[in-house]
């Protein structure tokens, strides 16, 4: 049976060149369906990326409680010096804590993609704060000096909007910035920001001398507690504190939800609908060789191996269909850059599309499981198909 | 029409093949509707948004309060008809995850000016805006958290806070709904006086507002009286930005970006392959026949007759698979709403999208069964019976 299974396969897949018509037919319904599983899904998991990339877990932020984003937190100057002598956050040689009081807000500025005014984010941070976000770094430009109405943009800003360029002059209301510097922070969602002097801030957006949160870097994992008890427990305070990974998983919520769950609906209804075009055009491939097959069963070839041979078919034809559309999504989306709003505070946030391996061995399965379902019927219908019949059949 | 049992037997000669058919092109369609209701969904309602309604907001950022003096300026422009003002609350119920878009508002000129997207009935106005610390709630909202009218509900703010830190008490004087399809019904607006109170005088923010709204006689005026009204405000330290509610509503979906045009792609793209592979499987059932016309030629049939037989076959396949996957993906869309609870909540199937959709299937009844049959048309008949 065995050396039946391997002869009549081999004959299937010889033949498929002469029907080259209907094979490439169910390669381009597998590779759409592919390509469209492995776009939507890259765009999720690039915003992940974007998140985890963020999520330094030992820095903590520390945010007035009740307030789920930055940009409706509001902490007094007096508070944020409280925060900042709290116990278990890391100190410098000198003593001084590693902490960033910041401010955050956003201003209207034209995106590059559509030219229409879109929430760019602008963070006023101190000098300390370079020292917390450790992994920033610029790699234009220079870093701003402190006390000026100078700007320093994240890549990913300055690719998605205009102007974002070293030496241009920003106006935005009453202020005038120049913009001295691009900086780089891993990939993180801070590079869909500016960055300038809280202090300069602070006037411009008549704030004060408020904040909206305090970063602390920890002085070891371990403290993040310490930290939040001393926080939590002190009157003349009302904040909650979260490690960075939690808060900026919570950030995009809305966003990954959104994505989630239109991307549930679109994949189900796909799979169901490719489910369906693999059998038909399985089934006009088998109906085209009825008489075909009737021949070989009248040759003594068994109803098993048979139905073997087209479901060998239906699955090559399938990872083809896969491999392509796979290919054709690594190419086109990989790596894509654009930037969304950030439901949470309103924002743009800038991220990559990541056509991931985990995500296109995902796909290429997918593709196999349709490909096997959308043969199966057909497979059986050909075994069953009593010889005399299928031989008459034209 | 004396042939249609023929037409018939054509269909029902192989029942797994057309049974396919008909499932790939109902889930095509299905598709459709999705793409359709994201389409929708992501232009944020755009369509539904007021040409004759002009926004104003702070030219730097929203999030910067304009004055409450602005509001009798503008009164004076002559071409302005009404006025009101918002500012957003950012509040919650219970759990900072149960978030709706909550306005502190001026109670009637707010429902004046949104008398068709906040219909709501006259004893409950009229109760509305004589409670101060009343509430009135979409139906969307009101149905997720069983709120009924004249329940007391405690919201908590994310941006304002209360001296006390508690959440602020409303009571539902009113349940809005509108006729508008796609109408975010999800929104919750109270009295400005009451949020204002909470507000120290110290703080700068009190009698400021995130925007203003009004209404012009005239809609080929707006870009005038828009140009106008920012000129009143220049130079001063709220400089303003003034356009119809429209283009604020396209800027702001056009900030959620390309998301939703590519999935709009995605989409469209997964339909088509799927409609390619139907229609090739459709035209592949009349090839097969070719044959089968060339006898029903030598028995005098005429072509036209042969070309409508076949078109009928298509077009029923096509039509039942299509127009079941059409309805049944407006039902669902229209009884479901949207699927994220809140976060979209103008994905609805617009009805202009529905005749599109019956038009491509028409399209694909008639390119799939018009190609195999004009093909064979052109066949002479003795070499299509030799054929095979």
């Amino acid at each position: 049976m065995l050396s039946q299974t391997i002869a009549v396969t081999a004959v299937n897949l010889r033949s498929i060149r002469a029907r080259m018509g209907s094979s490439s037919v169910a390669v381009i319904g597998i590779a759409g369906v592919v390509l469209v599983f492995v776009a939507v899904l890259s765009i999720a998991e690039g915003v992940n990326a974007t998140m985890k990339a963020s999520g330094d877990p030992s820095v903590v932020l520390v945010l007035r409680a009740g307030s789920d984003t930055e940009m409706t937190s509001g902490l007094g100057g007096d508070q944020a010096r409280i925060i900042q002598d709290a116990p278990g956050i890391a100190r410098d040689s000198s003593g001084a804590p590693l902490t960033s009081p910041e401010l955050f807000v956003v201003v209207d500025h034209p995106l590059k993609r559509s030219g229409s005014p879109a929430n760019v984010p602008l963070r006023g941070v101190t000098p300390e704060a370079f020292k917390v976000h450790s992994h920033m770094k610029i790699v234009e430009g220079r870093n701003l000096e402190f006390g000026k109405n100078e700007i320093i943009a994240g890549r990913a800003a300055a690719r998605q909007f205009v102007d974002l360029s070293v030496g241009r002059v920003l106006k935005w209301g009453e202020s005038t910035w120049t913009l001295v510097g691009i900086f780089d922070d891993g990939g993180s969602v801070a590079e869909s920001e500016l960055w300038c002097d809280v202090k300069v801030l602070q006037p411009a957006y008549r704030r004060g001398n408020s904040y909206q949160s305090v970063y602390a870097r920890l002085a070891d994992s371990s403290s993040f507690q310490q930290l939040k008890d001393a926080l939590t427990s002190n009157p003349q305070l009302t904040v909650t504190a979260m490690r960075a990974p939690d808060y900026y998983g919570s950030q995009t919520e809305t966003l990954q939800n959104i994505i989630r769950t239109i991307g549930g609906i679109i994949a189900i209804l796909m799979g169901v609908g490719a489910v369906f075009g693999a059998v038909i055009t399985m089934y006009t491939a088998v109906a085209s060789r009825t008489r075909e097959i009737a021949t070989l069963r009248a040759l003594g070839f068994g109803s098993i191996p048979v139905v073997i041979s087209v479901l060998v078919e239906a699955s090559l034809l399938a990872i083809v269909g896969g491999l392509v559309g796979g290919a054709i999504a690594w190419l086109a989306f990989n790596g894509y850059e654009t930037a969304t709003m950030n439901f949470q505070s309103f924002s743009q946030i800038a991220f990559k599309f990541a056509v991931t391996a985990k995500l296109l061995l995902t796909a290429l399965f997918y593709a196999l499981v349709m490909g096997i379902l959308g043969g199966m019927l057909p497979a059986i219908r050909a075994a069953r198909l009593p010889v005399v019949t299928a031989l008459r059949e034209l | 029409m004396r042939f249609l049992p023929i037409v018939w037997r054509n269909l029902l000669r192989r029942k797994f093949r057309t049974f396919f058919t008909i499932g790939a092109i109902f889930f095509a369609f299905m598709l459709y509707g999705v793409l359709m209701a994201i389409r929708s969904a992501f232009a944020m309602g755009v369509d539904m948004a007021g040409q004759s309604r002009l926004m104003m907001i702070d030219k730097v950022s929203i999030i910067n309060p304009l004055p409450a003096s602005y509001e009798a300026q503008i009164r004076l422009v002559p071409g302005v008809t009404d006025t009101t003002h918002a500012n957003w609350f950012g509040g919650y119920y219970q759990d900072v995850r149960n978030q709706f878009p909550t306005f502190a508002v001026e109670p009637e000129s707010w429902l004046r000016i949104y008398s068709k997207e906040f219909e709501v009935p006259e004893d409950q106005k009229k109760a509305f805006f004589a409670d101060r610390t009343g509430a009135v709630v979409g139906v969307d909202t009101a149905k997720k958290y069983g709120w009924k009218i004249g329940q007391k509900v405690p919201i908590q703010g994310t941006i304002y806070r209360r001296p006390d830190g508690g959440p602020w008490e409303f009571t539902i004087d009113g349940i809005y709904d509108s006729k508008i399809k796609g109408a975010d019904r999800t929104n919750f607006i109270f009295n400005y006086l009451y949020l204002r109170e909470t507000i120290p005088e110290r703080s700068g923010f009190r009698d400021r507002f995130n925007w203003y709204v009004f209404t012009i006689s005239d809609p080929d005026r707006a870009t005038e009286i828009a140009a106008k009204i920012d000129g009143m405000f220049a130079n001063s330290p709220n400089e303003t930005k003034t356009n119809t509610e429209k283009a604020f509503v396209a800027d702001w979906a056009k900030q959620v970006g390309d998301i939703g045009k590519i999935m709009m792609w995605i989409v469209a793209m997964a339909m088509f392959t799927i409609l390619l592979v139907s229609g090739n499987t459709m035209a592949q059932a009349i090839r097969e026949r070719t044959n089968e016309l060339a006898v029903l030629k030598t028995l005098g049939f005429g072509e036209g007759r042969i070309l409508s037989m076949v078109l009928v076959e298509s077009a029923i396949i096509a039509f039942v698979g299509g127009g079941l996957g059409l309805a049944l993906s407006y039902v669902l869309i229209t009884a479901g709403g949207d699927p994220t609870h809140g976060l979209l909540p103008a994905f609805y199937f617009p009805t202009s999208a529905v005749l599109t959709g019956v038009v491509l299937v028409a399209a694909l009844g008639l390119a799939s069964g018009f190609l195999p049959a004009w093909q064979a048309s052109r066949l002479r008949i003795v070499d299509a019976l030799r054929r095979n």
